[in-house]
């Protein structure tokens, strides 16, 4: 599903990555742990093409984003960017649209689907996030975790191929990391591959199938967990 | 004392059709300025947030322009001294013009502002969804900025009620220059009186007008 290889990224004369190579297979949850400063961060932002990188390939579900340190052309970026969908740090909602709109506005305005058809699937979507009685507030109404249960919901109405998230545990009530785990599950039996970035250990051995660290820019261990789900 | 102030309104209502006359005058280019000069606005503000070094400098240069010099000297150029160089404006053309060219560099500014303000986390959340560069600035930056941008806004469209004064210069006979002439002619203050609470009424709605506007924006923080 996702394929990074041999990727190198530098800010300035600080290399970021420093040829990193991480597969993640369909319905694959895969956990990025590390110290911060590690490159973790940049390694998600590249491969959602926040960041350029100065050589390797990124490739996904077959179409190289990235091959060799060339980008593909614009209109097949468009294409490849489709199947990924990344779940922020900071959620990134917008604030002036209701929940509802936050929801709906890509798949009218890129994915062309009627207001009706987008606003039911927005529905169907947010009745499985539990959110249904929220679809007309504002995200400043909003407790952290429903903020991010809409941006994950957001980046679902896409229907992408891959998620990442962004430290999804760091704005969130310990007591809901166990919840998060459970939806994020729940996502990759649908065949979704999952990619994320973490310093929460703890988080980590919850969710992952497998767990790999990340250190000074490179992949420094891998981990594989048999989980039986709870 | 009563008597005195019998008198007052009836000179009030014998000055009212030419304060009228003035009233429109005002409006006209309070009105024609506002709805030049808020899109001129936009797009300069977008020149200096683009990219492009040349079109950068060249607002850059305009703004400066714009708010070094004052207004009532940009009037009289651009209607005196244009036809010198062989272009020659209507008087009413050329007074919006000037207040045109003035208030969109002042727009402009609070628009760059406004738009820089949003954070970068909007264009990422919008990029990442696939949203175009255009439908990027129109459905996510712009409402976000100009909810930002109303109280200065407010600012500046007080202020150009005010500034409409300054079409004297090319011969306009506003609301303040009736009230002078007024004074002068008749030898008391009442007419300025007159010209100070129309002013102030004016404002008063506007400002009415604008906190609702900004209060139609409260809906989301």
């Amino acid at each position: 599903m996702l394929k990074v290889e041999k990727l190198y990224k530098n800010f300035g004369k600080t290399e970021v990555l420093k040829g990193v190579d991480l597969t993640i297979e369909s319905g694959e949850i895969v956990v990025v742990v590390g110290a911060s400063g590690g490159g973790k961060t940049t390694l998600l932002r590249s491969i959602n093409y926040l960041e350029k990188c100065s050589s390797g390939s990124i490739c996904i579900n077959g179409a190289y984003l990235l091959k060799d340190g060339v980008y593909a052309s614009k209109e097949e970026m468009k294409e490849i960017r489709r199947d990924i969908g990344l779940v922020f740090q900071g959620f990134n909602l917008f604030p002036h649209k209701s929940v509802l709109e936050n929801l709906i506005e890509a798949p009218i305005r890129v994915l062309k689907q009627s207001p009706e058809e987008a606003r039911n699937k927005a529905m169907e979507i947010l009745s499985f996030l539990e959110l249904s009685d929220k679809a007309n507030c504002y995200p400043y109404e909003l407790s952290g975790g429903q903020k991010q249960r809409v941006a994950i919901g957001r980046a679902l109405a896409m229907k992408p191929k891959l998620m990442c998230f962004d430290e999804p545990t760091s704005a969130l009530d310990p007591a809901l990391t166990g919840e998060v785990a459970k939806l994020i599950k729940s996502l990759s039996g649908e065949g979704m591959a999952m990619l994320i970035i973490t310093h929460d250990m703890e988080f980590a051995k919850m969710v992952a199938d497998r767990i790999v660290s990340m250190n000074q820019g490179i992949i420094v261990e891998e981990h594989i967990y048999e989980h039986v789900q709870a | 004392m009563i008597g005195s102030l019998r008198e007052i309104l009836a000179y009030a209502q014998t000055m009212m059709p030419q304060m009228m006359e003035g009233l429109k005058v005002t409006l006209q280019v309070f009105a024609l300025t506002l709805v030049l000069s808020v899109p001129l606005g936009v797009v300069v503000a977008l020149c200096r947030l683009s990219k492009i070094k040349a079109l950068n400098k060249v607002m850059e240069i305009y703004i400066l322009v714009m708010r070094g010099t004052p207004l009532l000297l940009q009037i009289i150029f651009i209607f005196f001294g244009l036809p010198i160089v062989g272009i020659s404006i209507d008087r009413m053309p050329s007074a919006i013009l000037a207040f045109t060219l003035n208030y969109g560099a002042y727009f402009a500014e609070i628009f760059r502002a406004g738009i820089g303000s949003i954070d970068e986390g909007q264009y990422e959340g919008a990029e990442v969804l696939g949203l175009s560069k255009v439908d990027t600035f129109f459905r996510i930056i712009m409402p976000q900025a100009f909810k930002r941008v109303l109280p200065p806004v407010a600012n500046e469209v007080i202020t150009l009620v005010k500034d409409t004064a300054l079409v004297y210069a090319v011969g306009f006979d506003d609301l303040l220059k009736i009230g002078k002439a007024a004074t002068n002619r008749d030898a008391t203050l009442m007419p300025l009186v007159l010209v100070a609470v129309i002013y102030l009424l004016l404002i008063l709605v506007l400002s009415k007008v604008l906190a609702y506007v900004e209060k139609k924006f409260d809906y989301y923080k």
